[in-house]
């Protein structure tokens, strides 16, 4: 049973920075938005979490730095996404060369030093329950985060007006233009949004995942997450699905030498870029799907027209 | 202060020519202020970046040896970037043809006859172009998006390449490094000036060429940039949008596999556990830079090797850290195509007008 309970315990944590980077990620494309620079925000909210914490003694302080970080890069790809409609796909490429760079840049002087770790959350009595108590009850406090903006994401979208203009405009802008909202600000405090989610994962994985620096430590994530919102087809219930999902393949392979599975090391790595491949080609398969709630506008470039 | 744009009548031909050298201006002027925020003497790390690399013979071979990758994989994306099909998996492509390119030298060490080395150049483009057809199959058969599916295949490469180096490919006399054993002689690109500027360099200047006229001269080259500019014309002049896709796939990935077996059977010699610094994904930034036209990315590659060979001398010299190069080409591509607006905008740049004012701003009849 403990074996069991272990791996549910780090599936879910694996899922958590998943989860909340393809949250932000999904009110960005809800809005029109195509950010791919995901996981070069996510390592610039990781190396800002990370030396944060280690500078000032209070991971908490760490947190907010990693969110900060990464909605600064993000403001970047917004000026040049929006404010000057640069091709969104090539921004967000260039995004994350930037972002992985600067990270690796400003992580030089913190690597291999011992990281602060975030307190687990146990919540009295609950977290004492048979095998669900530990995981559902006794995570760290980020892992509540990403449920509870799980939540907060569907209710915005789909029970608010704010939600009902963003996702306008990101159906139909020039429409959203006509009705006089602000089609470059809404989207860009979508982008600004996403870009704090992803940083917020980041902080996440060099604080609380692995509590150190490493170059890279992203490691694909950010594209995983990215992904995910396809996979999900743009409705955050089933982004939190496919967060699990994908980090149950991740740690899948971390337990399958422990149970013996006899397959090189790095065949177990390739898992969850494979699964993800698979997955994408599944969803993409199903049309009736994908484009009931694909944003119709979504990576096109909007100029006012005044 | 807000920025607003207005669509040119016409593209902009000044500013075309023009885009690419502001945004080179605009990055060396960042790299100032980064420079003088760390502590660095601005313009010895400037000399140290982009004009000692210059002022030897060995350094100027060794950028054209870096060059060369970048702008064969770069010249391979234009024709995706062209047709708006977006491979970002160069890297695991360049991957995939290294390892297939290497199977003969690994297999038949004493084979170091005539044959051998067009085989295996064959063998290296057919690697590259196998591994960008999945993308671009998946694309073609189920509508995958082909950015996150090329990009996750790059991940499957390396560690498929980390497995064969560590694994059985591993050199059995080679006291445990996780590397093949060295290739023969005659299993070589044979150095044709300099130490070690090899033939690989005619590939390059070759792949120019042909680019130039296939994208310039020939239908095909029309039928791309018509796809990739106005599909829906595209369309109804019955050229097909999968078999480009597909067309566009192969170039790039053949370019890209050309790339990495001219690696390991040039500078490297063997096969490692990593093959390539990221040429894959430098060559994205070599191919915008270059505006997608063949000389222009023989000319942005040049650069783009230039910023790694003045990132080593400024790790060696000034101690900075090789990552100063990452952000430097990061940096230029966000310059790029921040510059690239100006092409088809005019900016203006307009004063705030007062908060209740911007709020009431009437919807003009929105059509973009």
């Amino acid at each position: 049973m403990d074996l069991l309970e272990g791996a549910f315990l780090t599936i879910v944590t694996a899922a958590a920075p998943l989860l909340i980077a393809a949250l932000g990620e999904l009110v960005s494309e809800r809005s029109g938005v195509l950010n791919l620079g995901l996981e070069g925000m996510m390592a610039m909210g990781a190396v800002a979490g990370f030396a944060t914490a280690h500078l000032t003694g209070n991971p908490a302080i760490g947190v907010l730095a990693s969110i900060a970080a990464g909605a600064a890069t993000a403001a970047l790809f917004g000026f040049l996404t929006l404010v000057l409609v640069a091709n969104q796909v090539a921004s967000g490429l260039a995004l994350t060369l930037f972002g992985l760079g600067l990270s690796a840049l400003i992580g030089d002087a913190f690597v291999s030093l011992p990281g602060q770790g975030m307190p687990v959350v146990y919540i009295p009595f609950l977290s004492d329950l048979p095998v669900i108590g530990r995981v559902v009850f006794g995570q760290d406090w980020l892992v509540y985060v990403a449920v509870a903006l799980t939540f907060g994401v569907a209710w915005f979208l789909f029970r608010t007006r704010g939600g009902l203009i963003l996702r306008s405009v990101g159906d139909n802008h020039t429409s959203a233009h006509a009705l006089g909202y602000s089609v470059i600000r809404v989207r860009f405090m979508a982008v600004l949004f996403g870009g704090a989610c992803a940083g917020l994962a980041g902080g996440y994985l060099s604080l609380v995942y692995t509590p150190q620096w490493t170059q890279n430590m992203t490691a694909g994530r950010g594209w995983i997450a990215l992904a995910l919102v396809v996979f999900a087809t743009w409705l955050p219930w089933r982004v939190a699905a496919g967060a699990l999902l994908f980090g149950a393949v991740s740690i899948l392979q971390l337990h399958a030498q422990a149970f013996g599975i006899p397959l090189p090391s790095q065949f177990l790595s390739m898992l969850p870029y494979l699964t993800t491949i698979i997955v994408l080609v599944l969803i993409s398969r199903s049309s009736v799907l994908l484009r009931a709630n694909t944003p119709a506008a979504l990576a096109q470039p909007f100029v006012p027209d005044r | 202060m807000h920025i607003e744009l207005t669509r040119r009548p016409h593209r902009s031909t000044a500013m075309a020519l023009a885009s690419p050298l502001l945004a080179i201006a605009l990055t060396l002027v960042t790299g100032i202020v980064m420079f003088t925020l760390i502590g660095v003497d601005p313009g010895k790390a400037l000399y140290v970046y982009f004009v000692e690399p210059l002022t030897a013979a060995w350094s100027i071979e060794q950028l054209l040896i870096k060059a060369a990758p970048m702008i064969l994989i770069a010249i391979g994306l234009a024709f995706c970037f062209r047709s708006n099909t977006w491979n970002i998996g160069a890297e695991g492509q360049l991957v995939a043809g290294a390892i297939v390119g290497s199977v003969l030298p690994i297999m038949v060490p004493d084979w170091t006859g005539p044959l051998v080395l067009p085989l295996m150049m064959i063998m290296g483009i057919a690697g590259g172009m196998a591994f960008a057809a999945i993308p671009a199959l998946l694309k073609i058969r189920f509508g995958t998006n082909e950015i996150l599916t090329s990009l996750m295949l790059v991940y499957v490469a390396e560690l498929l390449l980390d497995l064969l180096a560590r694994g059985p490919w591993r050199n059995p006399e080679g006291l445990n490094f996780p590397d093949s054993r060295p290739f023969s002689d005659g299993q070589l690109l044979p150095v044709i000036f300099g130490d070690g500027v090899r033939l690989n360099i005619v590939f390059v200047l070759v792949a120019v060429a042909v680019a130039w006229f296939v994208l310039g001269r020939t239908i095909t080259g029309f039928q791309i940039s018509v796809l990739g500019q106005a599909p829906r014309a595209g369309a109804f002049a019955g050229f097909s949008r999968k078999r480009m896709i597909l067309i566009a796939f192969l170039i790039s990935g053949g370019m890209a596999g050309l790339a990495g077996i001219a690696e390991v059977a040039g500078p490297i010699g063997m096969l490692r556990t990593t093959v390539s610094p990221g040429y894959g994904f430098t060559a994205i930034i070599v191919a915008f830079l270059g505006r997608l036209q063949p000389v222009g990315m023989l000319l942005a590659g040049l650069l783009l090797a230039l910023t790694f060979l003045g990132g080593e001398g400024a790790q060696f010299e000034l101690g900075l850290s090789d990552q100063t190069t990452r952000v430097f080409q990061g940096m230029l591509l966000f310059y790029v195509l921040a510059c690239d607006t100006f092409i088809f905008y005019r900016p203006r740049i307009v004063r705030s007008r007062t908060a209740g004012a911007t709020a009431a701003t009437e919807p003009g009849h929105g059509s973009s």
